[in-house]
């Protein structure tokens, strides 16, 4: 059921894993009729905080007058909810595994500071990606995989292809 | 037919917030257990020497599709109303590629980061900064976008359909290719160097 990794640290079966993650999927389109997200959240999080440091601006704003109408409001949404749920999900587990720790991981051929210089930088490239595409790996990729749709399946090889390639160039930060 | 439960008003609008804590709790839970809190364990199927993701995402996605057809077939769900995530060609596939290169340099996706976050990684905290200027920078830049984020639009479109065939062959050839790849990629773990992390 378990494996257990040299670094002493228990993961899921990933088959296991998988099928309890589709089964949370399921229930989730079962029960609201839509999937799950992640990258919505950030969405409508900064369309809040820009709403209420400059209001007017965000009004005139092509993107964010899409998701600030006059009564709904942005952080008011379901996936807000939902990753506030992931955090709490996660750190369970990270409590029942034994995980929970601060560090920078890290290959020990790079510095924490390269190492945190990348990460911001490509959470910077995720977060465009994700609105150009309406969705990241969550939202797009897997919940419209889930529910067939083109988009969803497009957006899955464009991520994974890229990444791929990507992963190889700049391969002395992993391996 | 009494599903969608929320949309066919099985349940209350009103539970939908308690749904999403619930909902967004199983997905945090089964991604960090599964190890996607670790960028090195994620990035791992791209070098061969950890195919975790590419188990638990396809593993999850068919679970999920086959379920979701099953439901629809004995008629207890109207497939007609789940939110088929709309189709915009260019931007799909340009939005995929930004990401794929923010992936390959990040090592988280979004959902992931959150998890690495909620453990108390510190590159996961800065990737989840990184998400928030990116989108910050999107849509102050928006008008540049505008063009290509609209361009390309296909409706809800299902890729059964796009590819001529029904909904249930779709699902059962994408699960033989998935069986497939696992064997080939368990097959490939045995004989890649293993790399610590």
């Amino acid at each position: 059921m378990e494996n257990k990794k040299k670094t002493g640290t228990t993961y899921l079966n990933p088959y296991l894993g998988g099928f309890l993650f589709g089964l949370v999927l399921l229930a989730t389109f079962i029960i609201t009729g839509r999937g799950m997200g992640a990258s919505g959240a950030v969405k409508s999080t900064v369309a809040e905080a820009v709403n209420t440091v400059a209001p007017s601006h965000a009004e005139q704003s092509a993107y964010y007058s899409k998701f600030v109408a006059d009564d709904a409001h942005p952080m008011n949404t379901w996936l807000v909810f939902e990753v506030l749920g992931m955090l709490a999900g996660a750190f369970l587990s990270g409590l029942v595994f034994n995980r929970l720790k601060f560090k920078v991981e890290h290959s020990p051929k790079i510095t924490s500071r390269r190492r945190l210089i990348f990460a911001l930088s490509g959470g910077a490239l995720f977060g465009i990606g994700s609105q150009l595409a309406k969705g990241c790996t969550s939202g797009a990729a897997l919940s419209g995989m889930a529910v067939l749709s083109l988009g969803g399946f497009i957006t899955m090889m464009a991520i994974f292809g890229t990444a791929f390639v990507f992963a190889w160039v700049f391969k002395k930060n992993w391996i | 037919m009494t599903g969608p439960l929320i949309p066919m008003g099985v349940i209350p609008q009103s539970w939908d917030n308690v749904f999403a804590v619930l909902l967004g709790m199983g997905f945090g839970f089964v991604l960090e257990g599964s190890g996607f809190s670790s960028s090195r364990k994620i990035i791992g199927t791209f070098f061969g020497y950890d195919f975790v993701v590419l188990k638990v995402f396809f593993t999850a996605a068919i679970t999920a599709m086959i379920g979701l057809l099953y439901l629809s077939q004995i008629g207890w769900l109207d497939y007609s109303l789940l939110y088929i995530h709309p189709t915009y060609l260019a931007s799909a596939i340009i939005g995929g590629i930004v990401m794929g290169i923010g992936f390959a340099m990040g090592g988280f996706c979004p959902g992931t980061s959150f998890c690495g976050v909620a453990i108390g990684k510190i590159d996961a905290m800065l990737f989840v900064a990184g998400l928030y200027l990116g989108v910050f920078i999107f849509s102050e830049a928006f008008p540049l976008f505008e063009k290509l984020y609209n361009s390309g639009f296909r409706g809800s479109v299902l890729v059964s359909d796009s590819l001529g065939m029904s909904k249930a062959l779709f699902a059962f050839l994408l699960t033989l290719a998935a069986i497939g790849m696992f064997f080939g990629a368990t097959w490939l773990e045995r004989r890649i160097k293993k790399v610590e992390y």
